[in-house]
């Protein structure tokens, strides 16, 4: 009841929920082993910077733009091409449609 | 014929008066006051959602359902319209009334300190009864009307932060690109008309024999209906509308954009059902044809959606790349469906598809919440403006995540259930289709850590220690959808032996919805 089959093969979420359960229970228990050292709002929670001040938050804070550089810039050649494909110009958003009409209009025997 | 038979056999019809008819009256009762224009509201899709409900039940165990406005004797030439309601059209209002509550509720708080909310209201109200009549109706030229309410509908919800200038430019470009593919759907239904003298659905599909201009006709329903659905290139106008439209309206469009992907699935499943698998171009049967012309886009669709997603900085532009990538999931599904036309993995594949129509306005729906949220605590749409609210707004965290790794595809939640079906059913057409569409998974869910991590995790900025969590109603609306999310994706064999099976199999035997209009005759 609670699998569901694809035909070639099935997924059942209640056991996978279960597996996961037991995991988190035998992880909680190892972890409960650990000796715990951590003192709030001491200077052991600070982030230590070879004793340098620590920067505002505005200044920490890595933008979103920022983040999967490394992606964008490998992938610039493709990115550069998506970027000019999406002009924001509505008589290009039509240009598409036409040009899509077109092609099936070709591929279904109709020019 | 008792109570329940008569409600049941005038629902068809209700379904489409009583939000018209609300929406008509919405400026009415707003005059008296805000609170009884909630509740009149709210009213208005209760009854709504009976009637719904009980003809979801009527449909799904006796079969297509029948409602004639006009002449009700079929043999005598007269003009009228048809409704027809079999599991597919169910299946698509059930959606759209999920969604329609859960927008209202959100509205609520979300809309409550704007002007002009009884024009807001009526506008949400016509969207909904045109979503309705595009699900539910039989006749193609009254599919047509019911899109163009729903595009001039949608255009004005889209623009209804007039003060901002994007929104009345991704209003404009939506019904530049929305007049001119509703044109293109009259010239396809005049095509038909004067082939067959005839606009039922079912009619037509019963007498269509793939002439030249038949060909024309499937062109340009497929692609106007494709590019109203998102599909890339076509896609442009989604991210626009979606990324400035209110985030409780984006909910409703969401249905709508949905009802044109149902139109997809009616043009292809029912109106050229008889033609698929017996018309031959390139040697190659016309099912193949079509199906492989939907993948090809589809995947286009899913690349391009989430390459674009991940470079997006604004948050609710980002979902809306995200929405054409969880459309071209759709369209892979369908396209395989059609394309393996008769093989087991076809239905599970269409199946997949279909369940993955409401796992997408969900898990798409939510994170469009999450942003409206966000934006209505903070007034900023920029992920590069935010950092660290999940320390004051700990439920909209755990909703983002909900959302998120749903729409990713992750395990247990609703996404995975959807697409482990389409995976399994494409990998067996082709095994490469299947595996760019498990890396494009994989990406989004990259997509969407970056948002998790700009917006709800890093450091706390001074301009947000004091930001407060989304009001009640806000958070309701946003639990509600994430507690379905949940539940379809732990018990995803309840929906699909209710809801999902029928419905594919109303799309496979088009015979019988042919032949509940033109057996009467």
């Amino acid at each position: 009841m609670f699998s569901l089959e694809s035909g070639s093969g099935f997924w059942n979420p209640i056991l996978w929920v279960l597996i996961f359960f037991i995991a988190f229970l035998l992880f909680y228990g190892i972890r409960g082993f650990g000796k715990s050292t951590y003192k709030k709002d001491t200077d052991q929670t600070k982030a230590f910077l070879s004793g340098n001040q620590e920067p505002s938050a505005e200044v920490m804070h890595v933008k979103a733009s920022n983040l999967y550089w490394g992606f964008t810039t490998s992938m610039k050649t493709v990115y550069t091409e998506l970027r000019k494909m999406h002009t924001g110009n509505a008589s290009d958003y039509v240009l598409w449609f036409v040009i899509i009409l077109a092609c099936l209009f070709l591929i279904m025997g109709v020019m | 014929m008792n109570i329940i038979d008569v409600l049941i056999e005038q629902s068809p019809a209700l379904i489409i008066a009583i939000p018209l008819l609300g929406a008509f009256l919405m400026p009415l009762v707003s005059r008296i006051n805000s609170t009884l224009r909630n509740i009149f509201g709210l009213l208005v899709l209760c009854l709504t959602g009976f009637f719904v409900g009980i003809l979801a039940s009527d449909v799904l165990a006796n079969g297509p359902r029948l409602y004639i406005f006009g002449a009700k004797d079929l043999a005598v030439p007269m003009v009228r319209i048809l409704f027809e309601v079999d599991s597919m059209s169910i299946f698509m209002a059930l959606i759209t009334m999920v969604l329609a509550f859960i927008a209202l509720i959100y509205s609520w708080s979300f809309m409550k300190d704007h002007d002009g909310l009884d024009k807001y209201y009526t506008l949400v109200l016509l969207l909904i009864t045109s979503t309705f009549g595009m699900e539910l109706t039989g006749d193609i030229f009254n599919f047509f009307v019911f899109l163009e309410i729903s595009c001039i509908a949608s255009c004005a919800l889209i623009a209804f932060w007039i003060s901002e200038g994007e929104a009345l430019e991704a209003a404009f470009k939506y019904i530049v690109v929305s007049a001119i593919g509703a044109l293109f759907v009259l010239f396809a239904i005049g095509m038909l008309y004067a082939q067959y003298n005839a606009l039922n659905i079912a009619t037509l599909a019963n007498v269509l024999k793939y002439t030249f201009l038949d060909k024309i006709i499937l062109v340009l329903l497929l692609v106007v209906l494709g590019m109203k659905a998102g599909l890339v290139p076509m896609h442009m106008w989604l991210p626009d509308s979606y990324g400035r439209a209110p985030p409780s309206v984006t909910l409703i469009i969401i249905g709508a954009t949905l009802a044109s992907f149902y139109g997809v699935l009616r043009v292809i499943f029912t109106l050229y059902g008889n033609v698929l698998s017996t018309t031959m171009r390139f040697s190659i049967p016309l099912n193949v044809l079509v199906g492989w012309i939907l993948i090809t886009l589809a995947i286009i669709s899913i690349i391009v959606g989430v390459a674009m997603a991940l470079v997006q900085s604004d948050f609710m532009r980002l979902i809306g790349f995200s929405a054409v990538t969880e459309v071209g999931y759709m369209f892979l599904a369908i396209g395989a469906g059609i394309a393996a036309l008769g093989t087991p993995y076809a239905t599970t594949a269409l199946q997949g598809g279909i369940l993955h129509l409401l796992n997408d306005a969900l898990d798409i729906g939510l994170l469009f919440l999450v942003a409206g949220a966000v934006y209505y605590t903070t007034k900023k749409r920029s992920l590069d403006d935010t950092s660290g609210l999940a320390r004051n707004m700990k439920y909209t965290t755990v909703f983002f995540v909900i959302g998120f790794l749903a729409v990713a595809g992750m395990p247990p939640l609703n996404g995975f259930a959807s697409k482990f079906l389409i995976y399994e059913s494409v990998y067996q057409l082709n095994p490469i289709l299947s595996i760019v569409a498990i890396l494009c998974s994989i990406l989004m869910l990259a997509v969407f850590v970056k948002v998790f991590y700009a917006v709800f995790m890093g450091p706390e900025l001074p301009a947000f220690k004091n930001v407060t969590e989304a009001p009640r109603s806000m958070l309701l609306a946003m639990g509600l959808v994430a507690a379905l999310a949940i539940f379809i994706g732990l018990f995803p064999n309840l929906v699909i032996d209710a809801l999902v099976k029928p419905a594919a199999d109303a799309l496979l035997n088009h015979a019988q919805y042919i032949g509940t209009v033109v057996g009467g005759i």
